[in-house]
């Protein structure tokens, strides 16, 4: 027997227009799928919904669950206004790992959508901002069913609260030519090397990483992540010639002037000569154009611009940058630069990269209070503490430019000038 | 019990090579160039000479199975059975086959699933969670997503703009999302309403005093029982005490409420990354369309889309125009509130006399 519906006048406008609709999508469950229990709870979380939109308020609360052998994973969701809407009282989110750049068969999604059918609500989010598949609506009899049954083929919990948090990478050397690291090694080593600080919550807060296969850096991880991984090079990129004269005529074709080379150089000057933050690049008059290599800073404008012509070198490797978060709670921080390059082609490579987000990870687990991000310990206690406290020498890269006030003791100036310059002895001679 | 509890496999992140397009798989780490055949689609070209076209459509992001196996259906029967998901919840299609990209797209639109969201386009907003399933939100997050991509599908499935536009949302001032070119976010202009009865028994007090960025919270009896008082002359309204202590409510139908913030840029291209800036604030959080907050978004992308010239990104473009000029072209109001106060904020006055006249 169908059960009564609430009735959603706010929502139902959220069905129209062009966009696709998660209300049509939820609705759908509701009406139409074969299982009662799902028709319900998806009933009820309508109701639920509906009765936010009309007061302006929300009415979940969070808890403590997980499943067995782990302490994070799943937001627990427990309605405040269960006695409202009872088919949605508990609405727990499962958090699962994807594969780094999120990639899928169709035949895998389907055996997820299968699982999740037969033990949860029917809704998912591919994925959420932390960058887990969220399967949205199990109760606490379900979560531990479902979770047994993906994790039999493959999958995992991802991080909730105060642990390492599910990584993201972007598409990366799968499909774009921009990349400069093995984004799906990168990213395994990593988590993979802290699946314990991830499924056991145990940290001052949150801790992410996020891996971008070039500066472009398409996950957002110098703003988002605390130890954010970007692919570079720094060799000399790599020239096309006879695509750069190729892209000038096709521009002049593109903005109506077919044949017209004046025309297709102007647009070369305004869109990319001109652009380069550090004027690195000249179009000569035979149509060539000439790089300063040791003055570019691998921004990737001008590849972006001309991805026929302009490519990365083939002294691959990553920038490190820690620190980067969110507003809460001094306000949004940038990643800062501590690691300018370093090689990820070795066993040896990803074993030093592993050690490095372990030594952060424990001089922060150590030093951060309760509740502190790894960038807002760093702004508390100072970049200097931090190299110290991690056992990295200060790098002029680190700075956008030394400090402007002189309150400052230096009396270890001469030792600090000595360990420089015997640093950069044994990096001429590391070379040689 | 304990018996038979199952023990987890500790897997951790999957292997994503099992998932990729063969011809992704061959060409790992070899690809030469891409091309944008049109709106939507991409096609790159490796070094062997193989290639792979990608279809981008736009999602509802809280997917039902059904939708789910629809998707899949088109992937399976148009595609060739590999997708991928884009950080702002769009699905992609790879196939290696061009002859099924035209096919695939119409499938894709016959089915409600616009396709666009690639180069200089308005890609679909990045949401949060919302009142579906946030403890915590000021607002929906689906819904305002829903109601301005109705708005703004055409930019998404076009190439409009003088370069990408990376829209979020966020729906508590913790932001979780909320960070790129025009960010719509709540912004909560009341200090917390406190249920004294409960927030003895439900909160650890020390560490909801910790939590505050401007110590405005601190331990009170109230009417005899242990609870929490805010200074609210110091309280800025942030919202963090929340989480850790429902009891201290900030969520208010008429006092929570959305700003815009513009102008945040996470690749290095040209300019170093930025954050984004506050422009317009005071707007109702009016749902189902949040039509004010729509109609100030709209006019902002408008002057953008005029105003800035190519690859310019749209902090780059007030970068150069100035804001004055920014406040000027938009008719938005500026207020002492877009005036950073904290001893840090220097680096935000104009220290010159570049003045634009």
């Amino acid at each position: 027997m169908a059960t009564k519906h609430y009735p959603t006048p706010m929502l139902d406008v959220l069905e129209e227009g062009p966009w696709p609709s998660f209300i049509s999508g939820i609705k759908n469950l509701r009406d139409n799928h074969p299982d009662e229990r799902i028709r319900n709870v998806t009933n009820g979380v309508l109701g639920q919904l509906e009765h936010s939109y009309e007061t302006r308020m929300g009415y979940w609360k969070g808890g403590t669950i997980s499943v067995y052998g782990y302490g994070g994973g799943i937001i627990p969701r427990f309605s405040e206004v269960g006695h409202m809407f009872p088919e949605s009282k508990e609405f727990h989110t499962l958090r699962v790992q994807p594969p780094a750049g999120n990639y899928y068969t169709t035949d895998m999604l389907r055996q997820l959508a299968d699982s999740w059918e037969r033990h949860g609500s029917g809704l998912q989010t591919f994925h959420g901002q932390t960058g887990n598949i969220m399967f949205i609506g199990a109760d606490s009899k379900s979560y531990q069913g479902f979770f047994d049954e993906i994790n039999e083929y493959g999958w995992d919990l991802g991080g909730a609260g105060p642990c390492v948090r599910t990584g993201m990478s972007c598409v990366g050397s799968a499909r774009c030519e921009m990349s400069n690291c093995n984004e799906q090694a990168i990213h395994r080593h990593l988590l993979n090397n802290f699946t314990d600080d991830v499924h056991r919550p145990a940290l001052p807060y949150k801790f992410k990483f996020k891996v971008s296969g070039c500066p472009n850096d398409c996950m957002n991880a110098i703003e988002r992540a605390d130890f954010a991984i970007i692919g570079t090079w720094r060799d000399e990129m790599k020239i096309d010639q006879a695509a750069v004269k190729e892209a000038i005529m096709k521009k002049a074709a593109e903005i109506g002037k077919e044949g017209d080379r004046a025309a297709g150089r102007q647009y070369m000057f305004d869109n990319v000569i001109s652009r380069c933050p550090t004027g690195a690049i000249k179009l000569n008059d035979d149509d060539t154009m000439t790089v300063d290599n040791s003055n570019c800073v691998r921004c990737m404008h001008c590849l972006n611009v001309m991805p026929k012509a302009l490519h990365t070198g083939d002294d691959k490797g990553v920038s490190i940058l820690m620190g980067g978060k969110r507003t809460l709670k001094i306000g949004d921080l940038m990643g800062t630069v501590i690691i300018p390059f370093m090689k990820m082609e070795t066993e040896e490579d990803y074993e030093r990269i592993k050690e490095l987000a372990s030594t952060v990870i424990d001089y922060w687990a150590e030093n951060g209070l309760e509740h502190e991000r790894c960038g807002e310990m760093i702004e508390r206690i100072g970049l200097v503490n931090f190299l110290e406290g991690i056992g990295l020498d200060p790098d002029p890269n680190m700075i956008k430019q030394p400090r402007n006030v002189s309150y400052v003791r230096m009396d270890g100036w001469d030792e600090a000038a000595e360990a420089w310059f015997n640093r950069k002895r044994e990096e001429k001679m590391a070379a040689a | 019990m304990a018996a038979e509890m199952r023990e987890p496999i500790e897997s951790g992140c999957p292997d994503g090579f099992q998932y990729m397009h063969p011809v992704m798989r061959r060409n790992y780490g070899q690809w030469l160039y891409h091309e944008d055949p049109r709106p939507g689609v991409l096609v790159h070209v490796a070094r062997s000479g193989e290639k792979v076209w990608t279809v981008r459509a736009g999602t509802q992001r809280i997917l039902d199975v059904f939708t789910l196996r629809k998707l899949m259906d088109i992937g399976d029967h148009y595609g060739e059975g590999y997708v991928r998901f884009t950080i702002r919840s769009n699905i992609e299609y790879m196939v290696a086959d061009g002859a099924k990209v035209e096919p695939l797209v119409k499938a894709l639109e016959d089915a409600g699933f616009p396709v666009g969201g690639t180069r200089n386009s308005v890609a679909t907003l990045s949401h949060t969670q919302g009142w579906l399933h946030c403890d915590i939100p000021g607002t929906d997050a689906s819904g305002v997503v829903k109601a301005m991509m109705d708005e703004l599908v055409d930019e998404f499935k076009g190439w409009n703009m003088p370069n990408r536009v990376h829209m979020t949302t966020s729906c508590c001032q913790i932001n979780c999302g909320g960070q790129g070119d025009i960010a719509i976010n709540v912004q909560h202009v009341k200090p917390p309403k406190i249920n004294h009865n409960l927030v003895g028994n439900i909160c650890e007090r020390p560490s909801v005093v910790a939590r505050c960025p401007v110590a405005a919270i601190r331990p009170a009896m109230v009417d005899g029982k242990p609870s929490l008082e805010v200074d609210e002359k110091k309280c800025i309204c942030c919202g963090a005490c929340y989480p850790p202590c429902p009891p201290m409510q900030i969520n208010d139908h008429q006092y929570t409420q959305l700003a815009i913030w513009i102008g945040g840029k996470h690749s290095n291209a040209r300019s170093k990354p930025t954050f984004q800036r506050l422009v317009a604030a005071g707007i109702p959080n009016n749902p189902p369309r949040w039509p004010e907050a729509t109609a100030i978004v709209k006019k902002i992308l408008q002057c953008y889309k005029e105003g800035a010239r190519d690859w310019e990104r749209i902090n780059e473009w007030v970068e150069r125009i100035g804001w004055p000029r920014f406040f000027e072209v938009t008719g938005l109001p500026f207020t002492k509130y877009h005036i950073d106060n904290w001893r840090g904020a220097r680096t935000n006055l104009n220290s010159s006399t570049h003045i634009r006249f």
